[in-house]
């Protein structure tokens, strides 16, 4: 018997499947100790724990799939029970057993309480009535929508804090005239001070939400002209059709106070700096846990607590404790940009003020600091929050502040008034990225060991910048400074011949009027070239002219697969790929492609963007093939371009049960209109007719899933060695908007993306990110969306079969031959059987030479 | 000494390369345009074991006028045949001039 399996495991049970729940399992998994404990976990909702923060995008995609934190397969695998929609309603802690409602008994070892908080319905009249709902799960969104298809025109939220108006979002963008009702005399009370607060609601006000402020809801009756009427302790009413209760948290510790665990007076499970509970087999964390008196209602002081507990628990050292947690934040409610730091309202003793008001701009931001004028200890901030991660560094990590304060809010007009935190100044310990609680030091061990060399590297390898986005900045700055210190100037000119990046190539070809490589390189370079710069010329140059890629000017600069208009094989033959546009295929065209393949005897096989691959074509068989085909009406298929691929489709609603629209007619369409877009790597499309997602959009640089009310559109996803699921960029599109608003984003990303760079690398790169993007593509904060425009129509215009072009072209035909003095064949090619079909042959075979197979000619 | 024609200059488009047979061996010709210079070299890439080289890219890297395969992106050397990342390996060089508009091979 081995030593592990000696020791029997301790069970730990996990009560609530929440995100901090989930981060506990998490955290313990990865511990080096894991193989000794057992886990279980009970949750009273009916799936595993999800994204809660983003329980509002819930309504865009109306799938509760993308908030998924885990699966239940990966629980099983992971070797976790897991109890759904049951409770566990009794603790026994003298014998160390739960109870759930279902009626299981499970002994533990240690019990982790992660039960969370409920929604605050005040103790009105009429807060049972119908459509009367609270916003924390799922099921409560779902119900939310359900009444407001059910015929629901006005919606109201009770409470105007931070899911308040979340929840108002919501209701507005389900179609519904919006309002939002606060008890205090301003919105987000707890976040913004007066000032701030006054800005946030006019903001708000502008958005079409009606905000009412100092208003209790005295009770609820039946409506006049709505389903309900609210009824104002002030006398005022308001006529609603669903109403929903927002009024804030209560920690979920009923359990724990029927189990003879210690309660705080107003609530919370009482805890000590490792998480343990008034018994020391029994741990709560996150929202449910009170600690030093202190509610912690975000989710990363709830991450805290659950590695603490992990530590704790699998350590049985107290490595980790919990010190409490900064309460900071900063989001976009609305489009609306609110930021609060530290002590917000002022409220410390002989605390200073500096406040910026700018009314034209609709910005306020105010900064709150200490007596002596050396300390920040808090900020205010509506309508600009760019400021948030440097003062918030210079409040966590207590740094000295400039001579005057006031500079760091005032706005930076002029280059020398360089106010920024030097990212030097910082820590080692300086938490970066609150979300996933990445310091300095984390990131400048990712660039010295990691070997990271970009802020892409840097979130890919440590998440830093990929929860809330709100570092992103600081970030930048960080890794920038850090590569400069290793002495690894940042260096981002194409090569040698060069001293320009791509993007500035691209200016200089489209600006200047440039046509061939010979005036880029008389003009702006110098030498004669290399393997980097000549294909990505090549590649601007198609980008921004559409021109003949074999034509003598550029045929020098195309890369291994252009300058054959094929895709070459470990053995110099080729692959041959016609565009099937969105898969759709007719039978007869099938057959042309079998009889080609048989003729020729090429290898066969389907691709993973529906078309048909043909290997092993030797270079002379080329042309021959593809007149074959261009005469049978194929295209090129620009599978050997940097250029667009395969629009992926499912069958769409002209077959499909479920279908919502004609996914393959518009996939043909974009096809079509895209088909010969050179980019400065391979775009792939994918468009879905309903949310089921066949077509697997989200994984394609273009996304597009067809909803009841329009188009979806996802961008920059990707598949791949690094897989990234697409950001949903624009909801409900009629096609013509949908097509505009693919056209500038596939220019714009022509434009400033880096030499091979796919979308998903180019996003993650993007200074500013999807909020950036959309700004440029949808709202054209850039005045560029015209130009983009035109310029995707000049090379919708230009569009040619590159194939069928050189068909024409006696002179071009001449280099498909292996020799340019003979009409011999390369004698080193040669294939062996498998399956039916050919393959190259390895070098063993070669020697041996008896089993390989003679390739029709 | 003999030279051999294979083509015509125009059969060669700027800065690409052919592929010439001659006395059953491959042999890859490029031309450089801005300069009208012609290099020959093996056909044959050592490192990606195919008749390709004549398909690759011509580069200049620092003074060193290379091809990179096209099939993994080894440089040779057009004046010395050594492959730039691994100085085991090397193609043959040939002789090659241009003489009445005929590319001719020393062979």
């Amino acid at each position: 018997m081995s030593e592990q399996a000696a020791i029997s495991k301790q069970r730990i049970i996990v009560v609530g499947n929440g995100m901090v729940g989930h981060q506990f399992i998490d955290s313990l998994l990865s511990s080096e100790q894991h193989n000794l404990f057992e886990i279980v976990t009970f949750s009273e909702e009916p799936r595993v724990a999800y994204d809660r923060m983003h329980l509002t995008d819930f309504f865009k995609t109306r799938s509760a799939e993308p908030l998924a934190m885990t699966t239940l397969e990966k629980y099983q695998s992971q070797g976790v029970s897991v109890h759904l929609e049951d409770k566990v309603v009794a603790i026994d802690t003298v014998a160390k057993t739960v109870t759930s409602a279902k009626g299981e008994s499970l002994a533990y070892d240690k019990l982790v309480l992660a039960t969370g908080s409920y929604p605050f319905v005040p103790p009105i009249e009429g807060n049972d009535r119908s459509n009367c709902f609270v916003y924390r799960t799922i099921e409560d969104l779902e119900m939310i929508t359900a009444a407001a298809e059910g015929g629901a025109k006005i919606g109201a939220v009770v409470g105007g804090g931070l899911l308040g108006l979340e929840a108002a979002k919501a209701i507005k963008d389900l179609g519904l005239e919006a309002h939002v009702v606060e008890f205090a005399p301003r919105l987000m009370a707890v976040q913004v001070d007066e000032g701030g607060g006054a800005l946030l609601k006019d903001k708000i006000a502008d958005l079409g939400v009606g905000v009412h402020l100092s208003k209790a809801t005295s009770r609820i009756v039946e409506g006049d002209s709505c389903v309900h009427r609210m009824e104002f302790a002030d006398g005022e009413a308001l006529e609603t059709d669903l109403v929903i209760f927002s009024a804030g948290i209560r920690p979920q510790d009923e359990l724990a106070r029927s189990s003879g665990l210690e309660i705080g007076e107003r609530g919370g499970i009482k805890i000590n700096n490792q998480c343990q509970t008034s018994d020391k087999d029994v741990y709560a964390i996150g929202e449910c846990a009170l600690w030093n008196g202190r509610i912690f209602g975000l989710v990363a002081p709830g991450y805290t607590m659950a590695k603490v507990a992990a530590s704790h628990i699998g350590d049985g050292e107290q490595t980790l404790t919990f010190a409490g947690a900064d309460m900071s934040t900063k989001l976009k409610l609305m489009g609306v940009d609110v930021a609060s730091i530290g002590d917000a309202q002022g409220v410390t003793p002989d605390a200073k003020i500096y406040t910026y008001f700018n009314q034209p701009d609709e910005v306020y931001k105010k900064i709150v600091v200490s007596a002596d004028n050396k300390r920040l200890l808090g900020a205010v901030m509506v309508g600009d929050a760019e400021d948030y991660g440097t003062l918030l560094q210079y409040m966590l990590n207590d740094i000295t502040l400039p001579e005057f304060p006031e500079a760091l809010i005032l706005p930076h007009h002029n280059d020398d008034s360089q106010t920024g935190l030097g990212v030097a100044a910082l820590p080692e310990s300086a938490q970066i990225c609150s979300c996933y609680d990445i310091s300095k030091g984390n990131i400048r061990a990712a660039i010295d060991a990691g070997g990271c060399c970009s802020v892409g590297d840097i979130k890919a390898h440590t998440q830093a910048g990929t929860g809330c986005g709100g570092c992103v900045p600081l970030l930048t700055n960080l890794v920038n400074h850090e590569l400069e210190e290793l002495g690894l100037k940042v260096n981002r000119d194409i090569c040698e011949h060069f001293h320009y990046t791509r993007q500035e190539l691209y200016h200089l070809v489209r600006v200047e009027q440039i046509k061939s490589f010979e005036q880029l390189l008389e003009k702006h370079g110098n030498g004669h070239g290399c393997e980097v710069c000549k294909p990505a010329a090549a590649n601007i140059l198609a980008s921004c002219w559409n021109d003949y890629v074999l034509d003598d000017q550029h045929i020098g600069l195309q890369d291994t697969n252009d300058i054959y208009l094929g895709n070459m094989q470990k053995d110099g033959t080729y692959s041959v790929v016609p565009r099937i546009a969105g898969g759709e295929i007719t039978p007869d065209k099938l057959i042309v492609l079998g009889q080609v393949a048989k003729e020729y005897g090429l290898y066969t096989k389907i691709t993973g963007g529906q078309r048909v691959d043909l290997f092993g074509a030797q270079l002379h068989q080329l042309p021959p093939i593809w007149k074959t085909l261009v005469e049978a009406g194929f295209e090129t298929g620009h599978a050997y371009g940097k250029s667009l691929r395969t629009v992926k489709s499912c069958v769409g609603s002209t077959w499909c049960r479920f279908g919502v629209d004609d996914s393959v007619g518009l996939a043909i369409e974009l096809e079509n209109r895209y088909k010969g877009l050179r980019a400065p790597h391979k775009i792939k499309f994918g468009v879905s007719g309903c949310t089921r997602e066949c077509a697997e959009a989200q994984s394609k640089d273009i996304g597009v899933i067809a909803t009841e009310n329009g188009w979806n559109l996802y961008v920059c996803g990707n598949g791949g060695m690094k897989p990234r699921h697409g950001d949903l960029f624009a909801t409900d599109l009629d096609k013509d908007t949908l097509i505009q608003t693919i056209d500038r984003l596939l220019m714009f990303y022509i434009r400033t993306a880096d030499r091979l760079q796919r979308t998903s690398v180019w996003m993650d790169n993007l200074e500013g990110g999807l909020d950036y993007l959309q700004q440029v593509i949808l709202n054209d904060s850039l005045e560029l969306g015209a130009d983009l425009e035109a310029e995707m129509q000049l090379n919708i215009d230009n569009y040619q079969c590159e194939w069928a072009t050189t068909l024409n072209d006696p002179d071009k035909l001449k280099r498909f031959n292996h020799f340019i003095n003979s009409d011999a064949n390369d004698d080193n090619i040669a294939f062996v059987e498998e399956r039916e079909q050919i393959r190259p042959t390895f070098e063993n075979e070669k020697a041996e030479s008896n089993n390989l197979i003679a390739k029709a000619s | 000494m003999n030279w051999t024609k294979v083509c015509k200059l125009e059969d060669i488009a700027p800065n690409t390369g052919v592929c010439a047979l001659v006395k059953g061996e491959q042999v890859a010709i490029f031309r450089q345009a801005s300069t009208d210079q012609l290099f020959a070299i093996g056909n044959y890439d050592p490192a990606g074991k195919a008749n390709v080289l004549s398909r690759g890219l011509m580069a200049q890297i620092g003074d060193v006028t290379s091809i990179a395969s096209p099939l993994y992106k080894h440089h040779f050397c057009l004046q010395t045949g050594v492959c730039q990342e691994d100085n085991s390996l090397s193609v043959p060089v040939f002789e090659v001039r241009l003489s009445n508009n005929n590319v001719e091979l020393a062979a």
